[in-house]
């Protein structure tokens, strides 16, 4: 065995592992900002200038929280639900590719953990897995909200999985690949060449379905607070809560690389920006995306969204396949 | 007359009574609400006003509390004062006690007593914070714009009994000699034209 590779994979888990976190960590301070900013608030100020340190000032309070697991609770379950959430988050980024290669020292470095040829079908599998964490959470929870918010988690993966696999289906018939670094040199030609052009629908879809993976404001319906409090994270405080919180945030992240990278050209250069550059300006974009549609948008019930996915997304996505294959014949 | 007319009295005419979206029946009618909805951009309309709002500068409405505040309007009507008289610097006080004869909650009390020149004296005032709903009507009833209404709002207190005393309400007379007691302009003070209303008593009944 070649333990280079073995401790180069490592070193770069731990690497994609802490930058993620703090990633995610500081899109939690970007999005208060943003949002109050959109709503004519200040958001966080006192921690820090410009309240900066907000981040610090939350894991603190969230690390010194008193740990409660109710009485009536399933406690293995319950304390271990919150686990899935970020493992499976961070497990989903083992086949994404996130810069361009580059040398170090004379070495070359791919930095991607784990180049498989089933990529998307990794990510978008793990990632789902991810949903089993609000499930058993709000299952093992013994309160109704808690309850009410694993039921809705399962509809809402029943939606959006359709629309998000079959979305994804025609860009993956032209390209003929699964792995990501393919998807991604695929579209090497330039800006012409971004899968956007091409497949406008399944973007458009597969950003529909990205939403409501990972639970942003238009399907946040598994803890939409004005109708089940906190849905699955009803009964947790401290850090396992944050748990979940990370791993949304991962989830986040994921969707962000994944749309960049299959759609939007990924990490190839556009005329003088070097790629890694333009692939963090992507993912920055889509982030603000994700705030921008809280700030602005309603929410949706469960019974619309399933409604939306199955009978306009769900259709539009099988006449978008059906096209591009007429096309490609 | 008929009585039509007066069970209908909400409605003004010109009215214009909205019946609600009309549900569609069939299921082209639900298809063609559906693809209208899709296409009217009613959402882009909302993230343009979200997104407006953000890139204005100096846009926010918060006022960071503990460093900024608001300006009390003159009749806000907060913890009370006692002021002083501008001449001499003592009491405004005559103890008449109208202010406690009027209050609705039964919340202020005076102590009176005469002095060495058997003059009355307000030996003590106190205002029961905890039952005072701030009615203000001891400010208005008071003849002599003794005990007013203040702008501080802000009575959070580690004792029940604070802000309630007479040397708690009464304007230190430190502050009194630099100059500082405004003068009242709020609840029940005498209004700016108050002297064109000043008539010579009519000496001659």
């Amino acid at each position: 065995m070649d333990w280079a590779i073995v401790i180069e994979t490592i070193i770069k888990s731990i690497v994609v592992l802490s930058v993620v976190a703090a990633m995610a960590g500081f899109a939690t301070y970007i999005e208060r900002k943003v949002l109050a900013f959109m709503q004519r608030r200040l958001g966080p100020m006192n921690v820090g200038p410009h309240g900066v340190l907000q981040l610090a000032a939350d894991g603190i309070k969230l690390f010194t929280k008193e740990d409660i697991v109710p009485q009536n609770a399933v406690k293995p379950i319950f304390k271990f639900a919150p686990v899935i959430a970020p493992v499976t988050a961070f497990t989903s980024m083992a086949a994404i590719p996130f810069f361009p290669e580059f040398t170090v020292f004379g070495y070359t470095v791919t930095p991607i953990i784990s180049d498989i040829n089933v990529g998307v079908l990794f990510v978008l599998g793990v990632a789902s897995t991810g949903m089993f964490a609000p499930l058993l959470a709000g299952m093992s929870s013994a309160n109704k909200w808690a309850l009410l918010g694993a039921a809705r988690t399962v509809i809402a993966l029943l939606s959006f999985e359709v629309v998000s696999g079959l979305a994804l289906l025609a860009p993956l018939m032209m390209i003929g690949s699964l792995s990501l670094i393919d998807i991604n040199d695929y579209q090497i030609a330039g800006f012409t060449s971004w899968l956007i052009w091409s497949q406008p629908m399944a973007f458009l879809l597969f950003v529909i379905a990205g939403f409501a993976e990972t639970n942003r404001t238009p399907f946040d319906l598994i803890e939409y607070e004005a109708e089940i409090v906190s849905g699955y994270a009803t009964d947790y405080s401290g850090i396992r809560w944050g748990l979940f919180f990370i791993g949304e945030y991962a989830n986040m992240i994921t969707v962000a690389f994944l749309v960049s990278i299959i759609f939007l050209g990924g990490y190839n250069p556009l005329w003088i920006i070097p790629g890694a550059i333009m692939i963090l300006i992507k993912i920055s974009a889509f982030i603000f995306l994700f705030l921008w549609v809280r700030a602005a948008w309603p929410h949706v019930r469960p019974d619309q969204m399933m409604w939306l996915c199955w009978k306009i997304l769900m259709p539009l996505a099988l006449i978008n396949i059906l096209i591009t294959g007429i096309v490609l014949i | 007359m008929s009585l039509e007319q007066f069970s209908k009295r909400d409605v003004a005419p010109g009215y214009i009574l909205y019946q609600g979206e009309v549900e569609p029946k069939t299921g082209w009618e639900f298809f063609k609400r559906a693809f209208s909805r899709t296409i009217k951009g009613e959402l882009f309309v909302g993230l343009w006003i979200v997104l407006r709002e953000m890139l204005i500068r100096g846009n926010s409405h918060t006022i960071s509390y503990p460093q900024e505040k608001v300006a009390m309007t003159p009749r806000y009507r907060a913890i009370h004062k006692l002021l002083r008289l501008q001449e001499s610097g003592s009491d405004r006080c005559i103890g008449c006690g109208l202010c406690e004869k009027i209050c609705v909650a039964n919340c202020i009390r005076i102590e009176t007593k005469l002095d060495k020149n058997s003059r009355k004296e307000v030996s003590q005032y106190t205002i029961n914070f905890g039952r005072c709903i701030f009615c203000g009507y001891c400010a208005e009833v008071c003849p002599e714009l003794a005990i007013v209404h203040s702008g501080d709002y802000e009575n959070a207190s580690e004792q029940r009994a604070h802000f309630s005393l007479k040397e708690d309400i009464l304007t230190p007379l430190d502050e009194f000699k630099a100059n500082k007691q405004q003068e009242f302009s709020g609840f029940g003070a005498l209004s700016n034209d108050a002297d064109s209303f000043v008539k010579k008593t009519p000496l001659a009944y």
